[in-house]
């Protein structure tokens, strides 16, 4: 039941996600960010499996840190997505990662970009794209309001027409959600939409 | 499809997971150099982990022989590439199309472990494979010019998809003459 979705706007790319963790029948906790900071200008939206998911998300974003460590100049959108279809497709026939991701940045040359990166290394440049069973709901509401060139204002109105889509129609559907953005000030968190807060957890 | 001194080859743009259609722009034709194309249809991954693999060999190819692969080694290699996996194959079916010597057009199209299937006239591949036969075989003539070939390749294609759910979302068609490609998109049925 993980919703992720996505679009590219005017000139910043959004993703948002549900923040359940589930195991089975249980609600481990509903405030888990599924949104990886990849690096300045990129957004990493990763749902499945959770081990997977942790794991190759970080796996994948320690690697473009090394890639910069190393040329001195960080990865392109385009070349982050790639990488990470490579890694995928490697492990595909061997060890599957079953991740689902949606790759958003946003380069000073090119703009902003989202990438569509399947759990079996399907790799597609999309302007939305949604995973999960909440992808039935608001890709037909994207697909219905969406028009390229979006301010940041119309584009949160549609990300909120979709999470009130998901949450009125999805039978088990998630109460919490995080957005967050990237333009060229950055990724960022932009907000959460929580209808369930969880109790607050004393520090360690 | 095979024409006079020239070749079409044409595919739908529908990126989709089973029923549910994911985006309508996918690129399924592929440039190896300016006389040899590739399609290549079936699982989204395997076709472009099979083209990268495709480009690397023919890029390897270009530095020893500094020279670009005609059409029918390229089918071998292709061939070749998907047997090397016969336990365990790339879930993809190719068509590739090209200007052989003396500009004479070559196509064929393999099934997903390399067995070739060369042809005179035309050959198809995918989910809506036998609607293409059917309408390829009636609308075929010999010894056509590109704009004719071009028209034949789009309503082949057109009247094939229709008829299948998982293909469509309009057409991409590739002209290849001996002096100029020209690519073509077409709008259909979206749906």
């Amino acid at each position: 039941m993980e919703c992720v979705f996505g679009l590219v706007g005017n000139d910043f790319a959004i993703v948002a996600a549900d923040s359940s963790a589930v195991h089975s029948i249980l609600v481990h906790k509903s405030n888990e960010d599924k949104i990886m900071i990849l690096d300045s200008h990129k957004l990493i939206a990763a749902s499945g499996e959770s081990g997977d998911r942790v794991q190759f998300t970080e796996y994948v974003q320690k690697n473009v840190a090394l890639y910069q460590f190393r040329n001195g100049i960080p990865l392109t959108t385009a070349a982050a997505a790639n990488f990470t279809r490579g890694e995928l497709a490697t492990a595909l026939r061997k060890n599957p990662y079953f991740v689902n991701i949606l790759l958003a940045g946003y380069d000073k040359e090119t703009g902003p970009s989202l990438f569509y990166i399947d759990y079996i290394a399907t790799l597609h440049k999309v302007d939305k794209g949604a995973f999960g069973y909440g992808s039935y709901f608001s890709l037909a509401m994207m697909d219905r309001h969406y028009k390229s060139g979006m301010t940041v204002e119309e584009a949160i109105d549609l990300v909120d027409k979709c999470i009130m889509e998901i949450r009125s129609r999805l039978v088990v559907a998630p109460p919490n959600f995080v957005i967050k953005i990237v333009d060229k000030d950055g990724a960022r968190e932009y907000a959460w939409r929580e209808s369930v807060k969880d109790a607050a957890v004393p520090s360690a | 499809m095979v024409g006079k001194n020239c070749f079409a080859m044409a595919s739908d743009r529908r990126l989709g997971v089973q029923l549910q259609t994911i985006a309508t722009d996918f690129q399924r034709i592929s440039k190896i150099h300016d006389r040899v194309f590739l399609g290549l249809s079936g699982l989204a991954t395997d076709a472009q982990t099979l083209y990268q693999r495709l480009v690397f060999r023919h890029k390897l190819y270009q530095l020893r022989e500094e020279r670009d692969m005609k059409p029918e080694t390229f089918a071998n290699l292709v061939s070749a590439l998907l047997y090397e996996k016969r336990f365990g194959p790339y879930f993809c079916q190719p068509v590739i199309a090209g200007l052989g010597d003396e500009d004479k057009p070559f196509i064929c199209t393999m099934d997903s472990i390399g067995a070739k299937e060369l042809a005179k006239d035309f050959v198809v591949a995918g989910t809506a494979s036998e609607s293409l036969y059917g309408a390829c075989e009636s609308m075929f003539k010999e010894d056509m010019e590109p704009e004719e070939l071009f028209e034949t390749v789009s309503q082949a294609l057109l009247s094939s998809v229709d008829r299948d759910c998982l293909s469509g979302w309009g057409g991409h068609v590739y002209v290849v003459t001996p002096t100029e490609v020209k690519e073509r998109i077409l709008k259909g049925r979206m749906d």
